[in-house]
């Protein structure tokens, strides 16, 4: 390969083609995730033990009632839990690693495989069949939200210093400063019981009826603190030197904002913004119990309330998984809206 | 397009009346039941679900031997799946046969003899289906021909069977499963003959075949025999006059055994598709749909003929409507739909636009549901009287009450404790410091805290007044409940003017006194008395009622420290003995004082014996009386040894008795032959609604409210408006600079 820069040979190496280096360093990531994901498991394992033992999810499953120890002892072999927790003494070699519960029961998860929850169903096939549902709020509210967050803030930019930019601000601190709980019932009581324009709560059938009010009390929930966060963005772009030479070169107001200042203001955005998308799988643990949508969310309240193991570190697992996924798809992603930005 | 797009959107949202309606349309008209579930059922077996919410579904799924009658009271049995009420014979040790009035002690073994009705079918199930030859259609699947199935329902055939006595002593045989949670196993092997010995062959089998498909049609269980086709028999140990209530329970309702020989092939549990998620049942209903995380749907089998409406009932039934459908063939809705509402809110909000046929009421909505006369009767408020809402109401077989623990040297009754391998050697110490517990000091002060704590005034507060406080254990409409003078707790109660009226406070202090704690200070160490109360409850919303409580041992100088913790750990103090004082409650399994009395039963002592008597009481009278009453029937006699056990229970006041909860329920008036029973689970099948006239009401109630979406699009549009106007001035101003002379 011909090295025309070189002034030395030494600094004449050959360097693979940008898609080999973006490849490797992708590979480098996930290998990174291994110890994470394993740090996480760990974690996640100790917490949960630390907080309940076999015996008490044992008797949470079976009930307060009529329950005998040997109806305990019976439950934990069933469901694996009649094992040390992480060191086995009494068996040799590896055996004392693998013949536990931490090992059986996090092992299977690198490979995808996430067994049964302690009620007897297919934890994969549950994560399968509820991701649709989490989907179906967590995207419109994302995609929607984004653009109302992003438009809103820039709204405040174009009119900064004025008596919209404080009102704006404002309402934002007031909307940041009410719990999310209240946006919920506040919204099931105006528009579902008050005006009946979409039912109170309830999910599938008709679809689209019952997506609206969750997704708008989502969206309104997320405008204080986003549409703040994009104006600092954009005030911060909007003091800059190509934004000046964009106005002087006779450029509308509207112009510099949607075109040089949006583009520019693309990578802090792409930080908040694409680590979230792969996490819109995991639904949100209070919109989906109050409106009776059955999501990821609602699954993981109601495996923790129900003390069942197997369904948690299904959920922190795979939710550690995504999230490593959304960082590297922002890492990609500043490739994307900056030349000047590498992978290697 | 804009127009175009605009004009559709109008098109579509003014197309249908109602805009809320949660439902398919297509379902208007219909004859379902609407309802909702609270918490999705952990088990729908019928060997191993134990809980209300899981009979809800169960109970109208499965027809056992029993059932409760619908309307009559006090609660009575009568055959569901069987044609008559099983025929007892007692049998002597020797087998010989024994008269009906022998006594208890003579009673070696109690053979029940049961026969079902001919002719029950089973629900349609793919497990019935035959091919061409007559052979079973889908025993031999691999796990690629579930491909693309769901559902029982997404096989292209099925089929159904008669059900037979087998079928019965099937599902008895399950009980001892293994390979199942038994949660009723360890009370039916003390009486079922032989199921002990049963569950060790099983597990043997187990042993020798861990992969082999558990056959229990090829080992038999002594016990339980066909006779035969309709006909079968159960030997228990002794006599055990509550068994015939276990009969009418799911656990004794009919398997076929082909069921589980058809989801135990290889991949039907990856699918979720388990007899724990789709039960095969002889009952009204059948799941139909079976979506846990939103939806549960039963529907009407088709091939259940049994029965009939009852055509009798209280004296009140007729007036009140509840015989109009006398001899109908049940059920009477096609479909019942359970939706799953995890929160009061939304649940209550639709059952006020109709799209719920009836609620409970949380304390939230209870101000707005109910009113409270002047006679202290509760009815429903105005508002809901204009929408043709009635209310009923039941006291429910439970009660909720605080314990003594009996090992405790201040507040106990100075048990032993009998060192388990579990004890900590902590609480071990402390428990054998029986020395400093003085058994009469420790009455009357238990006695003291009885008359102080004023439940009459929680219940009003905490409770909304549904509930009356307990005078014993036994709830109302139990046997050996007794109404007025007689049946008042002497101790903490004066009969006053046709009723109870708690003692003064003067009375509670003199105890005190007696006790050696003048004033709440222990004369001996003059130090404040100090007892600690155990709970669960460390929420915001619970720290009223704790602070209350509080209150009512200041009154007697008394500290009272509330030592919140999780659910685990408090199950875990309660095991352990680790107690002073703490909240526990208990629901019937069947309506007879038995089922309460045996929690206060010594060799029932939680921290000795691992049993139900969570404050380890012991009395050995009370012990002796228990085990004499507990195998009669309901006669005078037994009433009055019930009445020497409730007076010792009175003196030693092992619990502060605390109350009986009330159920409060809504019903709509499209909504027909509801009447309270707390016993029954299986109450869809009576309940018929006028499904015409909820049409009617919801269109009428749920008319959507249009204004606020034009004032908002128009507000929105205003606004974009005047920032266009605005941005064009800035640019027209910006340009005349840019364009002036310098």
């Amino acid at each position: 390969m011909y090295c025309a820069s070189a002034r030395t040979p030494a600094a004449c190496k050959i360097t693979p083609p940008y898609n080999i280096r973006m490849i490797a360093y992708l590979i480098r990531r996930l290998l990174y995730a291994l110890p994470i994901l394993i740090g996480v498991n760990l974690l996640t394992f100790a917490l949960f033990f630390v907080v309940n033992t076999p015996d008490d999810m044992a008797r949470m499953q079976l009930g307060v009632k009529r329950v005998t120890p040997e109806a305990i002892v019976l439950w934990k072999q069933q469901h694996g839990y009649d094992k040390p927790l992480m060191i086995n003494h009494a068996a040799a070699g590896a055996k004392q690693f693998t013949n536990t519960i931490f090992w059986q029961k996090s092992a299977s998860m690198f490979v995808l495989d996430f067994g049964y929850s302690d009620d007897g169903r297919n934890i994969s096939r549950e994560i399968v069949t509820r991701m649709g549902p989490s989907l179906s709020i967590a995207l419109p509210t994302f995609l929607a939200g984004l653009v109302i967050y992003v438009s809103f803030a820039l709204l405040m930019t174009l009119f900064r210093a004025t008596a919209l930019d404080i009102a704006g601000v404002t309402l934002c601190v007031m909307l940041m400063s009410i719990s999310g709980l209240f946006y919920i019932i506040g919204g099931q009581f105006l528009i579902g019981k008050l005006w009946h324009l979409v039912p109170v709560s309830g999910y599938g059938g008709g679809g689209f009826k019952f997506v609206v009010l969750p997704v708008v009390i989502g969206i309104i929930g997320g405008i204080g603190s986003s549409s703040r966060w994009y104006r600092a963005i954009f005030l911060e772009e909007i003091g800059r030197d190509y934004v000046r030479t964009a106005r002087a070169k006779g450029l509308s107001e509207l112009q510099v904002l949607f075109i040089h200042v949006l583009k520019n203001a693309m990578i802090p955005i792409l930080t908040g913004v694409v680590v979230v998308i792969p996490l819109l799988f995991m639904g949100s643990l209070l919109t989906e119990s109050f409106f009776g949508i059955p999501g990821l969310g609602s699954y993981t309240i109601d495996a923790i309330n129900a003390q069942d193991f197997s369904v948690v570190r299904a959920m922190v697992f795979l939710g550690s998984l995504l999230y490593i996924a959304g960082l590297i798809l922002t890492d990609i992603s500043y490739t994307l809206v900056d030349p000047r930005v590498r992978l290697s | 397009m804009k127009y175009i797009a605009g004009f559709l959107l109008l098109t579509l949202l003014t197309a249908c009346d109602v805009w809320n309606n949660p439902y398919p349309s297509a379902d208007a008209g219909k004859a379902i039941l609407y309802t909702a579930f609270t918490e999705r059922p952990k088990h729908l077996d019928p060997a191993q679900a134990y809980s209300e919410n899981e009979y809800a579904f169960l109970a109208n799924i499965y027809a056992p031997p029993l059932q409760y009658h619908y309307l009559k009271r006090p609660y009575q049995l009568v055959p569901q799946a069987a044609d008559s009420m099983p025929v007892i014979t007692y049998l002597d040790s020797r087998q010989r046969q024994l008269p009906a009035d022998a006594p208890a002690e003579k009673i070696a073994f109690s053979v029940y003899e049961i026969h079902i009705k001919p002719g029950m079918h089973y629900q349609p199930h793919p497990a019935f289906a035959r091919d061409a030859q007559g052979l079973p259609e889908y025993f031999h699947l691999k796990p690629a021909d579930l491909n693309d199935i769901h559902a029982p329902g997404d096989f292209s055939h099925s089929g159904t069977r008669v059900v037979t006595a087998a079928d019965y002593v099937y599902q008895i045989k399950r009980l001892a499963n293994p390979q199942l949670h038994q949660p009723i196993f360890g009370v039916m092997s003390e009486y079922i003959i032989g199921l002990k010995e049963y569950a060790q062959t099983l597990q043997q089998t187990l042993k020798k075949h861990p992969d082999d498909f558990l056959d229990l049609t090829a080992l038999p269980l002594p016990g339980v025999t066909v006779v035969n086709e309709t006909t079968y028999r159960i030997t228990i140990h002794g006599k055990y006059p509550q068994f015939a209530y276990w009969l009418a329970m799911p656990f004794f309702a009919p398997m076929p055994p082909e069921a589980e020989r058809f989801y135990a092939q290889a991949g039907m549990k990856e699918r979720n598709l388990t007899l724990d998620w789709w039960p095969v049942g002889s009952g009204p209903y059948y799941l139909s749909q079976n979506d846990p995380n939103r939806l549960m749907v039963l529907s009407k089998n088709p091939d259940y003929h049994s029965e009939l409406y009852p055509a009798e009932g209280e004296a009140g039934d007729l007036p009140a409507g509840l015989l109009a459908d006398a001899g109908h063939p049940l059920p009477l809705t096609d479909k019942v739909v359970f939706t799953l509402e995890k929160e009061t809110i939304p649940y209550w909000s639709k059952f006020l636009q109709g799209y719920y046929d009836a609620s409970g009421i949380s304390s939230d909505s209870f101000d707005q549901a109910i009113q409270v006369t002047g006679g202290g009767e509760a009815s429903v408020s105005g508002a809901m009287q204009a929408q043709g809402i009635t209310l009923s109401t039941s006291v429910a077989t439970s009660t909720l009450y605080t314990g003594f623990n009996w090992l405790d040297p201040v507040v106990g009754g100075c048990g032993r404790h009998i060192p388990s391998p579990q004890s900590s050697p902590l609480m071990d110490e402390s428990k054998q410091s029986d020395s400093t517990c003085n058994p009469e000091r420790a009455r009357k002060l238990r006695q003291a805290i009885s008359i102080a704590v004023d439940f009459e005034e929680f219940i009003s507060i905490f409770a909304n007044g549904r509930g009356i406080a307990a005078q014993s254990p036994i709830p109302p409409g139990i046997f050996g409940y007794r109404e007025g003078a007689a049946g008042i707790n002497s101790v903490v109660y004066d009969w006053v003017n046709g009723a109870p009226e708690r003692k003064p406070l003067t009375a509670a202090k003199r105890l005190l006194a007696e006790a050696g704690y003048p004033d709440g200070v222990d004369e001996k160490t003059h130090q404040p008395l100090v007892i600690n109360l155990d709970t669960t409850a460390s929420g915001v919303g619970d720290k009223a009622h704790l602070d209350w409580m509080r209150k009512q041992f200041n009154q007697l100088g008394v500290q009272l420290v509330v030592r919140s913790t999780d659910y685990n750990r408090f199950q875990d103090k309660v095991r352990r003995g680790d107690t002073q004082m703490f909240y526990y409650g208990w629901n019937a399994d069947y309506p007879d004082p038995e089922n309460f009395l045996f929690l206060l039963d010594g060799a029932q002592g939680k921290v000795n014996h691992g049993g139900e008597n969570a404050s380890n009481y012991s009395n050995p009278e009370y012990d002796r009386l228990f085990n004499e009453m507990k195998n009669m029937e309901n006669s005078p006699d037994r009433q009055l040894i019930i009445d020497r056990m409730l007076t010792i229970l009175h003196d030693d006041s092992p619990w502060l008795w605390g109350y009986h909860p009330k159920n409060y329920v809504l019903q709509h008036g499209w909504l027909y032959n509801v009447k309270p029973n707390v016993m029954a689970t299986n109450k869809l099948k009576y309940w018929r609604v006028d499904a015409k006239l909820r049409d009617e009401r919801r269109a009428q109630w749920n008319k959507p409210v249009l204004w606020p979406l034009w004032l908002g699009g128009s507000a929105m549009l205003l606004f974009a408006l005047w920032i266009w106007h605005v941005l064009r001035q800035r640019e027209n101003a910006r340009s005349l600079q840019d364009n002036s002379p310098v």
